[in-house]
């Protein structure tokens, strides 16, 4: 496997400068597109896109990767995370994922994370070695109606990580909703009516930075709200509760431009017929099992599969330094009853639908960017690991900071001859 | 690894009442007051080991959690005891065989970090009994006056393999208080749930939380603060059990001395010192642990674990030397700076030191499937070239939690004479798709997979959306 490795890394050294083609053969690929599964399949990557998928021999020429007996996917993609907006949470100095009281919005919506995103993070690296290969990143807490506008990322090393700003907008109507919001669902479902009629005035369409404005929202809110209304931006909506839920769908008829995703639905399982007749797409954690309050009593293990087997897209995936046990979460609703393939669709296919970039993420398919994982076996299976992995395909290093650490005590622990650890190189 | 200390000695004799006599009258020289000794169980299990009928498990791969494994393996349960195990028994007249084709059989998992019942489900400010906050070192506190034996999170871990569980106060204090090992059988009350002769624990916390809580509170707020903090409190803990001695030789001398003031906060720390309490510290970084080596040399007393130990792989050595074991997570890191260096090698490593490696949760999340915390630490330290058997990783979620509570004569293995405490898993259980499909505690069949009714409810979530749904 070191060789296979090494062999690995040379070949990425070539591929910067010959940019040739490489072609994954041999192993079983899950396109998680219309090709479906293959076995002993050929991926063929060109220019940092994906030139084909099937069981045609490699072009002439190309860098081959001999990936018989593994297992190829493509990358995933954390459906919910605040990535590159936070390196240490908490008493370390600024963290971008939390906003304070600022003149520019009383909404919240005005918020956008795409000027904050730190693609040097130690998250990034230690997320993309696992599999995770781009991810929805936005804010964790603003204290007010909406938790601005998030952006979609990749974890590559370049220095541009965004590849879709203002990607989505997301909003609270559970406890923790009403909490920030008057305390109360009464005066939270009160503020969402009255910021979305303020966004349906027309006067908003004309607004200047120093026209007058006398609505609740700010000017630079209502300029996004009414996108949401329009649905060129998705609304991700965090509620647990059946009620929550019902209240989420009632908003749907009330404004049906509105392109809405639910977060966490809890008891989702209980309302999921009327979820997958408006098509109404779910982000979830699934081992969240217990009753943290009130509104979640119904949590079960079992919720993912319940949801989907009415017909609601399923998307799993909800942490930010662990983005990458999203795989073992998503191998855990398998355990309890989700298909395999939905499991893995909800780690690939299925957010890139939410946030709308599946024509170029979620799938193996020609054209597609060439976000793309070998893995040792089953990626849903927590003894399985990501043996390569290419962002726009280019091999990535898979070195983090943590492989760094433990080389360094490995070496130390084996006697390296060092004065202190200070001078034990990995 | 871990000494055991004699249960014996928590049976020591009963307070005397001293309040009648201790009223300033003057006595004869060679007539003394009662001898005052202090109750060291005021709080007794109350537990009962359930019915049992005999039980063979056969045809099932074997991890006897103390290094064996054996192939199309069978195990007898008697009167609550694992009564053989092997793999040609005969099952005894009348006795219920279950035959598991495919699966596997493990000790159940013994879990040394958990806050149910002390930080319960649902999480609301009048349940939030885990930590007092109120100052740095409340030795005096017993998590067991917080649980809430209704915790629906009990059920939960049950459903993942948790037969025992150490419950603890949280870490936002120097000295937390007193933890309590009980059975995961959550009854009426707490004493029921006990666990008959388990020592008690006591909770320590290093580095941020106990500064970062203090700082603004009067301290400390610092990492030296904490320090000095830890050597008072002992320094304190060695006069009041010099007291103690004193006022013992002295009665036994003939004399009637005065028994001095109870300090129901010393009581704890010098139950320590005495080596009939068990310290758990909640220590992230390898140099804070470095710290607390010569603390605990200073005062002559053993860290049983410490606890999260983030950094262990630094100082596995120095941890194997000391005969401190690791409760660690598998992969958690970086929500704070003191866990900012965590690696997912880190139990795998501090095994192949030669230390005591022990997975715990800290988690009514995690505690539901300990196994695959296990599973990806075990695949982890081989990719690495630590090439541990999964019949030895099973140390870590049974055998290393029974020696770091001081049970491992009673439980914590599969091996004749012990509890019969078990796990049926539905396939290998390093795997993500493993299931406890049958968990005993005491030989008695407690949980069932497949047997809806059977599943235990708890009294929250009696009449509410859900109940008695799969969980």
């Amino acid at each position: 496997m070191k060789n296979w490795l090494t062999i690995m890394t040379a070949s990425a050294l070539s591929l910067a400068v010959h940019a040739k083609d490489v072609a994954i053969v041999g192993a079983t690929v899950h396109t998680m597109g219309p090709q479906g599964s293959l076995e002993n399949a050929t991926v063929v990557m060109r220019d940092g896109k994906i030139l084909s998928v099937g069981q045609q021999a490699a072009p002439a020429g190309a860098e081959i990767i001999d990936a018989s007996g593994k297992v190829v996917t493509p990358g995933l993609m954390g459906a919910y995370t605040s990535l590159g907006l936070v390196e240490v949470g908490l008493s370390a100095g600024t963290v971008d994922a939390t906003v304070d009281a600022t003149p520019l919005t009383t909404a919240g919506a005005a918020l956008d994370v795409q000027y904050a995103i730190n693609p040097d993070s130690s998250l990034i690296a230690v997320s993309r070695i696992e599999g995770v290969t781009s991810a929805a990143t936005g804010l964790s807490r603003t204290q007010q109606l909406f938790n601005g506008q998030g952006a979609l990322i990749s974890l590559g090393d370049d220095a541009s990580p965004v590849l879709k700003p203002r990607a989505f907008v997301r909003l609270a109507v559970d406890n923790d909703g009403a909490d920030s919001n008057g305390g109360s669902r009464v005066a939270l479902w009160g503020l969402l009516e009255q910021a979305f009629a303020e966004a349906s005035d027309p006067a908003v369409g004309r607004l200047t930075a120093t026209s007058e404005w006398h609505g609740w929202t700010t000017k630079a809110d209502v300029k996004v709200i009414k996108q949401l209304l329009n649905g060129d931006i998705p609304l991700l909506i965090e509620a647990k509760r059946a009620a929550d839920i019902r209240q989420v769908l009632a908003l749907k008829a009330r404004h049906p431009g509105l392109d809405i995703t639910l977060l966490e639905a809890t008891e989702g399982w209980r309302v999921a017929q009327a979820l997958a007749a408006a098509d109404i797409a779910v982000i979830l954690d699934p081992e969240r099992n217990l009753p943290y309050a009130f509104d979640q009593l119904g949590a079960t293990l079992h919720n993912a599969a319940r949801l989907h087997a009415a017909g609601v897209d399923v998307a799993i995936g909800m942490n930010t330094h662990n983005i990458r046990l999203a795989k073992q979460h998503a191998g855990n609703a398998v355990a309890n009853g989700l298909p395999w393939e939905a499991g893995l669709a909800a780690l690939t296919r299925v957010p890139a639908r939410i946030y709308g970039v599946d024509d170029q993420l979620g799938t193996l398919e020609a054209g597609k960017r060439a976000d793309v994982v070998i893995w040792s076996g089953d990626p849903l299976e927590v003894t399985h690991n990501a043996e390569q992995v290419f962002i726009n395909g280019q091999a990535m290093s898979m070195e983090s900071r943590q492989t760094r650490l433990r080389d360094r005590y490995l070496k130390l622990a084996n006697g390296a001859g060092a004065a202190t650890s200070h001078y034990v190189r990995p | 690894m871990i000494l055991q200390h004699s249960t014996t000695r928590l049976a020591a004799s009963l307070v005397c009442c001293a309040l009648l006599s201790a009223c300033g009258e003057q006595k004869a020289a060679t007539e003394s007051d009662p001898l005052v000794t202090i109750d060291p169980n005021p709080f007794p299990s109350a537990y009962t080991a359930p019915e049992t009928v005999p039980t063979l498990i056969q045809n099932v791969t074997v991890l006897d959690g103390v290094g064996g494994k054996i192939e199309s393996g069978m195990v007898l349960m008697q009167d609550g005891k694992i009564t053989a195990i092997g793999s040609d028994l005969q099952a005894p007249e009348g006795a219920t065989v279950i035959d598991g084709q495919g699966k596997w059989v493990t000790p159940g998992i013994i879990d040394v970090h958990s806050h149910l019942g002390v930080y319960p489900t649902p999480e609301t400010n009048s349940h939030s009994d885990g930590n007092e906050m109120t100052n740095p070192v409340t030795a005096q506190v017993w998590a067991e006056h917080s649980i809430w034996p209704q915790d629906p999170g009990f059920s939960r871990a049950l459903a993942g393999g948790v037969t025992t569980l150490q419950i603890l106060p949280g870490s936002a204090n120097l000295v937390g208080g007193r933890a309590v090992t009980v059975k995961n059988m959550p009854h009426r009350t707490v004493q029921e749930m006990k666990y008959p002769g388990a020592p008690y624990g006591m909770k320590m916390a290093c580095g941020e939380n106990p500064k970062r809580v203090y700082g603004a509170k009067g301290g400390p707020g610092t990492r030296m603060g904490n320090v000095a903090g830890y050597r008072q409190s002992w320094a304190d803990a060695q006069d009041y059990l010099r007291k103690w001695e004193r006022y013992e030789a002295e009665h036994k001398a003939g004399k009637n001395p005065k028994p001095p003031k109870r300090d129901l906060k010393l009581d704890t720390l010098a139950g320590v010192l005495k080596g009939e309490i068990l310290v758990h510290m909640h220590c992230y970084r390898a140099d804070d642990m470095g710290t607390m080596l010569d603390v605990m040399d200073e005062f002559d007393y053993q860290i049983t674990s410490f606890h999260h130990a983030v950094e262990s792989y630094k100082i596995a050595d120095l941890l194997a030397e000391k005969n401190i074991c690791s409760s660690m997570w598998a992969d958690w890191w970086g929500f704070k700076m003191e866990a900012y260096d965590g690696i997912k090698e880190n139990i795998p490593m501090v095994h192949a030191a030669g230390a005591c490696a022990i997975v715990h949760s800290d988690s009514d999340l995690g505690i539901q499937r300990l196994n695959q915390e296990a599973a990806k630490a075990w695949a982890d330290g081989r990719r690495v070239g630590l090439d541990i058997s999964q019949a030895d990783a099973w140390q870590w979620l049974s055998a290393n939690p029974a020696k770091a509570l001081g049970i491992f004569d009673k439980t914590g293995s599969l091996e004749v004479g012990k509890q019969a405490d078990l796990v049926l898993w539905s396939q290998d259980p390093f795997s993500t798709y493993a299931q406890a499909e049958l968990v005993y505690i005491d030989g008695a069949n407690v949980y069932d997979r497949n047997d809806p009714d059977s599943w235990p409810v708890a009294d929250f979530e009696v009449g509410q959306v859900g109940e008695g749904d799969s969980k």
